[in-house]
């Protein structure tokens, strides 16, 4: 992609046309995607030999982890976007993506939780991989507070983008947790070196359920963007009006108050 | 289909991602209907 057709795609007005177009077939192909990961994984894949039926909630667990630390991906690049070059469509992004990596990770916290229970015993143990992904939601609410603690935007934008880079360390932890520690939660099955070790009949439909979430998460981040970018205007016009209706108030110029009773002169 | 004997968790676990999905979708849709009529209080009428 050439640096001008980027720069064109990423400036606000065209922005606002070319995702205006494509958010309808993003939509329906999101969805066309999604009944079929969901047949797939209901009536296609077998039971898992160990796990038996309970495998079926790793179809919505996986996409939704994958999804919470891919939108706190997007939100670091983003704010690199936001802190070097000040682009307004970064900090955008940035904002539209907070609470749709937010609820990502609530889901695979909760579905983890209800998957763990039957297959460990438990609902929640301290171990790496569940406690650095706490830690992310954590991240995502102390960000999308930021946000709301601070009225000024430009502030906003740059102080979440500081702490968004700083809380991008828990990545990696998250991805290696499962290598560099013992922990209860199994380690790399679908990127690892070497393949996956998922059986092909489980880990197609699993990659569509990916695909599907993918789709679906992007989709919905473009029309929030859309939304955000409207906020914008309309802060920008009740600005402006609020301006234009200082101006158009009489100046009235204070008389000075009268002297009390009994005072020298 | 039978889910076994732990269908339980793992209907909960697609209901529970059933609500939060139609949360989120749903905070999204009243966001916009709500900006889109602050625009048209001020004239303005973006899609």
């Amino acid at each position: 992609m050439t640096p001008s057709l980027w720069t064109r795609l990423s400036n606000p007005s065209h922005f606002m046309r070319w995702s205006g177009a494509l958010v309808p077939w993003l939509t329906a192909l999101s969805l066309a995607v999604l009944a079929l990961g969901l047949y797939q994984t209901f009536f296609v894949v077998p039971p898992d030999y160990q796990q038996g039926e309970t495998v079926r909630i790793m179809y919505i667990h996986v996409p939704a982890a994958w999804l919470g630390v891919f939108f706190y991906g997007a939100m670091s690049v983003s704010a690199i976007g936001t802190l070097v070059w000040r682009h307004p469509l970064a900090d955008v992004a940035q904002r539209a993506a907070a609470p749709i990596g937010a609820a990502f990770t609530l889901i695979c916290l909760v579905t983890g939780s209800l998957w763990g229970k039957p297959m460990w015993g438990t609902y929640w143990v301290w171990d790496a991989r569940l406690t650095s992904m706490l830690i992310l939601l954590l991240i995502y609410c102390g960000i999308i507070a930021l946000w709301r603690t601070l009225e000024d935007p430009n502030r906003a934008a740059r102080a979440v983008a500081i702490l968004t880079l700083v809380g991008a360390v828990n990545l990696p932890i998250i991805k290696f947790s499962v290598n560099w520690w013992s922990t209860l939660h199994q380690p790399a099955s679908i990127l690892r070196m070497g393949g996956s070790t998922i059986d092909p009949s489980m880990l197609y439909p699993l990659l569509v359920m990916i695909g599907a979430a993918t789709l679906g998460g992007t989709t919905l981040h473009l029309y929030t963007m859309r939304t955000e970018i409207m906020r914008r205007r309309v802060r920008t016009l009740t600005i402006r009006e609020a301006e234009r209706l200082d101006r158009a108030q009489p100046h009235i110029t204070p008389t000075p108050a009268a002297m009390p009773v009994g005072q020298p002169v | 289909m039978d889910l076994g004997s732990h269908g339980g968790f793992i209907l909960l676990a697609y209901a529970f991602t059933a609500f939060v999905m139609v949360a989120l979708v749903g905070n999204a849709l009243r966001d916009r209907r709500t900006q889109l009529r602050a625009l048209k209080g001020f004239g303005e009428d973006r899609r």
